[in-house]
């Protein structure tokens, strides 16, 4: 436990959350800052400065993670992202890797309550914090966004959907009484090939209409 | 055998009625697992290494720093650097990205530290791109010249030269036609930009070998899997619940996923192996471009008499480009030349990409058709109106000038046309914000595919049917279970639908809007025979003639006595201890299916706001009317017409494949840079499903292509409503638009 919180890069800062294409490029810049500390120059110094352990001779260290509410460990290595450890560990595979730079919007998830692309964002940037995913509005009773997703057909493919589930779950507990005009400005950070945004529009519009 | 049938319109319980896809909340809540989800214990991840130059040899490759990278496992050459008789090869790259090597490590990281540390000895070759640029591709022999393919309402007298006596009657046509329009109109290649990308997850057992793959093509790709690698397709099963995107390009086993196969084999561990997104771009898929230089002439009242055109493009390494056939598109007037010329460039080859070729003719030929309009200072609706007489293509039994016609009578209504019409170019300015209207018509044939599959009704009253589709999209499952429930008079919710595995009877690929004509075809088919085999049973149990029984309402019963009959479970019961077992058949082409058809119209009318100033292009309204035979799911039908209306602003306002060219070098190869609509960009989009009875009678059909079709050529020709100008290349950038503006419309 010890290594690992040294091992979290420490001028990591806190992801910016929001849901436009800026506010993912903001979130990004923070990860590739972060990214440039821990595995360039930059983590040889931070880590003179904070004086670590070594942890083991392959460079992989255990770390816990608090994702929907359960507590997971999870293999990491300094460079591995949180999409990786969600995906392929944890098998949270409703994040999708559609592209590196995440501007997509496919693998949104919430940091500490706030909105981060989880392809660029680190999984050791993410101890102690609360990660929620897709996941978490899905089981017996779905959350209210998804069940208007499926009765406004607001997916074809289904491989942006998760994505623009969480978006537009986070823009309507911000804006609950969105009009149709802030949807169409406000969820401008996910990508869908097959078309489904005039679905998505009504799909956030029943959810406003039922004040859920 | 029962006759097969679908109900008559209106009295059906399910179809023809909106369903919820009965997949949605799996896709909405990520419990959806597509082929990039699976993660069996102990894989690898593996990425391949794409040629960095668009035209070379290479002479050397050298692994060994690569393979000792910390976390690679296996390095894999993927080029034939000897023939079978032991011979030296010098391979020879034709595009950037194409494969060299693949590496499989513990991890992505590692795996991509795997690949960046491949050495690679290239001898660089001359690259061709630019092909836009007929003179250019000329000199640099790049061209593929067909002949002309001539039509002529006028019959060359006897011992007349063909060419001249043709060259003669153009230069009288066009002197007679009262309007003469000359234009160059033009597209640009996009790629397929599949979400998910190209790619498996895969390991064998023993000697077979298991793939989720991320395809369209569930019963077909497995062969190509085997054909690759030596081995029997009884040895390959494809598993594909889910496909996140393919729009043609996703039919294959792809080298890539070989090489994988061939690694896990090696390794002895499973293998998974995505593109990334620039690969993806590069590699994995592209609709050619197309570009235009006609000249046509018409009556006064807009009527087309005559049309001579050469048209240019490519598909990449392999040429081609987009087919002459369709020129000018659904359109035939009397008189017609038309030349193709391929160009042959240093890019992917292109894959069947949503309507091949439809898109493009569409865009670069009605365009010409609307600047007759302009020309003419006539409402461009008339025109496309008095043209429809010479529309081309055919449907049994209906008349296709008359389907348009109703088409866009239905379609203008919706958008206001005749109350915001304004001749081209002469509408109110809202400071430098002008507003125009442009339509375009399509068509597609469609159809069902060969599809079998199999209906299982359990003595316990349960009902499943299986077989190796697949669902892109489009609804397939729900659709299935539509088909099997309304038969069985049962809930949608009765049905278990099984696709998405090689294991289950074959079922074709899902391309050219076949999909749910094909499987409709095998499901009905199979659910009427089950039918009536449980009727006879029932019909000896109640001493009632087989004849007068219906399912209705979870029950078998008299038809005009309906209170003797026997609950659907109780009906079951009486097939003993074993299920029955019923297989559907449909091959097409083999006769005439009174459950399926082939053949489509449709009518797209764009209004869109564009900024001179700035030269941005704003949606405002956009309406597609569609016909597409018996709707099956009225809910997910126009779920793909709004996806397809928007795919087709994409090709009409954003994307486009932008290469150096120099180098050869695809520019904008990641997602930031390739450009696409986002939810705030794509305006209020209305769709109506045209669905007279004469067209329900038909059967089904299939959507996916048509409303793809129109966008391009309605959007562009509501922009040259609105500026007076017309913006001759898709996608209508803003410095496309500003640059057309500046040359005030002349070439």
């Amino acid at each position: 436990m010890q290594d690992q919180e040294q091992l979290h890069p420490p001028a990591a800062q806190p992801f910016e959350g929001g849901f436009s294409r800026r506010a993912f490029l903001r979130g990004s810049g923070a990860a590739a800052a972060a990214s440039a500390l821990a595995t360039g120059q930059g983590l040889a110094e931070a880590q003179e400065k904070t004086k670590p352990k070594v942890t083991s001779g392959k460079g992989i260290s255990t770390i816990q993670l608090t994702v929907n509410g359960k507590n997971y460990s999870a293999q990491v290595e300094t460079r591995t992202t949180l999409i990786e450890v969600l995906r392929y560990q944890l098998k949270l595979t409703g994040c999708k890797p559609v592209s590196n730079d995440g501007v997509s919007g496919a693998s949104t998830v919430w940091v500490d309550g706030k909105l981060v692309s989880a392809s660029t964002t680190l999984a050791l940037a993410c101890v102690k914090k609360k990660i929620q995913t897709v996941e978490s509005l899905g089981g017996s009773k779905p959350d209210p966004v998804a069940t208007a997703f499926v009765h406004n057909d607001a997916m074809q493919c289904g491989f942006c959907t998760p994505g623009f589930v969480v978006a537009v779950r986070a823009f309507l507990d911000k804006n609950p009484k969105a009009t149709e005009e802030q949807i169409r400005a406000g969820l401008n950070g996910n990508i869908c090939r097959c078309g489904t945004y005039a679905n998505v529009i009504q799909a956030a519009l029943e959810v406003v209409k039922g004040g859920k | 055998m029962a006759e097969y049938s679908w109900p008559s319109q209106g009295s059906t319980a399910l179809i023809g009625k909106d369903h919820d896809r009965t997949d949605g909340i799996e896709k909405a809540t990520g419990a959806a697992k597509y082929a990039y989800d699976q993660a069996p214990e102990k894989m690898l991840f593996a990425k391949i290494l794409g040629c960095p130059h668009a035209h070379c040899r290479v002479l050397k490759i050298d692994t060994s720093a690569a393979e000792k990278v910390r976390g690679v496992v296996h390095v894999a050459v993927m080029k034939k650097w000897e023939d079978d008789k032991g011979n030296k090869l010098v391979p020879e790259v034709r595009w950037q990205g194409d494969h060299l090597a693949c590496v499989a490590a513990e991890s992505e990281a590692a795996a991509a530290l795997g690949v960046a540390a491949i050495k690679v000895e290239y001898e660089m070759l001359d690259v061709f791109v630019k092909e836009e640029d007929l003179e250019a591709a000329k000199t640099a022999e790049r061209t593929e010249e067909g002949r002309a393919d001539v039509q002529l309402a006028a019959e060359p007298g006897e011992e007349v030269d063909e060419d001249e006596f043709a060259d003669q009657e153009f230069s009288r046509l066009f002197k007679e036609a009262a309007v003469v329009v000359e234009g160059e109109y033009g597209i640009q290649p996009i790629t397929h930009m599949c979400l998910e990308p190209h790619g498996s997850t895969l390991y064998w057992e023993d000697d077979k070998l298991i793939v989720y793959h991320s395809t369209q093509n569930v019963s077909g790709a497995g062969g190509n899997f085997a054909e690759i690698l030596g081995i029997t397709r009884g040895d390959v099963e494809i598993r594909c619940d889910f496909v996140g995107g393919g729009f043609g390009s996703k039919f294959a086993a792809d080298p890539w996923s070989a090489t994988a196969a061939e690694i896990s084999k090696a390794t002895g561990r499973p293998v998974k192996m995505m593109l990334d997104r620039d690969l993806e771009l590069k590699i994995a898929g592209n609709r050619p471009s197309g570009f235009i230089k006609v000249k046509l002439g018409a009556d006064q009242e807009g009527v087309v008499t005559v049309w001579d055109s050469v048209h240019w493009g490519t598909g990449g390494a392999k040429g081609g480009g987009v087919s002459k056939d369709n020129f000018p598109y659904v359109f035939n007037p009397p008189n017609r030349r038309r030349k193709q010329i391929g160009i042959v460039t240093n890019a992917d080859p292109d894959r069947a990409w949503r309507a091949p070729n439809h898109p493009q003719a569409c865009a670069i030929t009605q365009t010409a058709y609307d600047d007759i309009a302009a020309k003419l200072g006539i409402d461009s609706y008339d025109v496309f109106r008095r043209n429809l007489d010479s529309v081309s293509p055919k449907k049994a039994g209906i008349s296709m000038a008359g389907t348009y016609l109703e088409q866009m009578e239905i379609a203008a209504k919706l958008i206001d046309w005749k109350a915001k019409w304004h001749p081209h170019g002469k509408g109110e300015a809202d400071g430098s914000i002008v507003t125009g209207l442009g339509m375009a018509i399509h068509t597609w044939g469609g159809g069902g595919h060969p599809s079998k599959c199999t209906v299982k009704v359990h003595p316990d009253g349960g009902v499943e049917t299986s077989l190796g589709s697949q669902d892109i999209g489009t609804g397939t499952r729900t659709a299935i279970g539509m088909v099997v429930a309304e038969t069985f008079g049962l809930p949608l919710s009765a049905v278990k639908v099984h696709i998405g595995s090689s294991k289950y009877p074959e079922s074709g690929p899902s391309g050219g809007s076949t999909t749910i004509g094909g499987v409709c075809e095998s499901n009905r088919r199979a659910s009427q025979d089950a039918l009536e085999k449980l009727m006879a049973l029932v019909a000896k149990k109640l001493k009632v003639d087989a004849g007068n029984l219906e399912a209705k309402g979870g029950r078998i019963q008299e038809k005009d006595n309906t209170d003797n009959g026997l609950s659907w479970k109780d009906a079951c019961s009486l097939l003993g201890m074993k299920p029955l077992e019923v297989n559907g058949t449909y091959a097409r082409g083999k006769e005439e299916s009174p459950l399926s058809s082939s053949q489509v119209g449709g009518v797209q009318m764009a209004e869109v706001a564009v900024d001179r100033e700035t030269g941005v292009i704003k949606m405002k309204t956009f309406v597609a009317v569609q016909d597409m035979g018996l709707v099956v799911n009225p809910k997910t039908a126009k779920s793909q017409i709004y996806g397809a209306v928007i795919m087709g602003i994409a090709y009409a306002l954003f994307e486009e494949r932008i290469m150096d060219g120099e180098t050869g070098a695809f520019l904008n190869c990641e997602l930031t840079d390739y450009k696409l609509p986002r939810l705030g960009d794509v305006g209020e989009i209305v769709v109506h499903l045209h669905e007279p009875e004469s067209e329900y009678k038909r059967g089904v059909v299939g959507l996916g292509e048509p409303p793809v079709i129109s966008p391009g050529a309605a959007i562009s020709n509501a922009v040259a409503n609105a500026l007076g100008i017309r913006v001759p290349v898709l996608p209508l950038t803003p410095k496309r638009v500003l640059d057309a503006i500046e040359k005030g419309g002349k070439a």
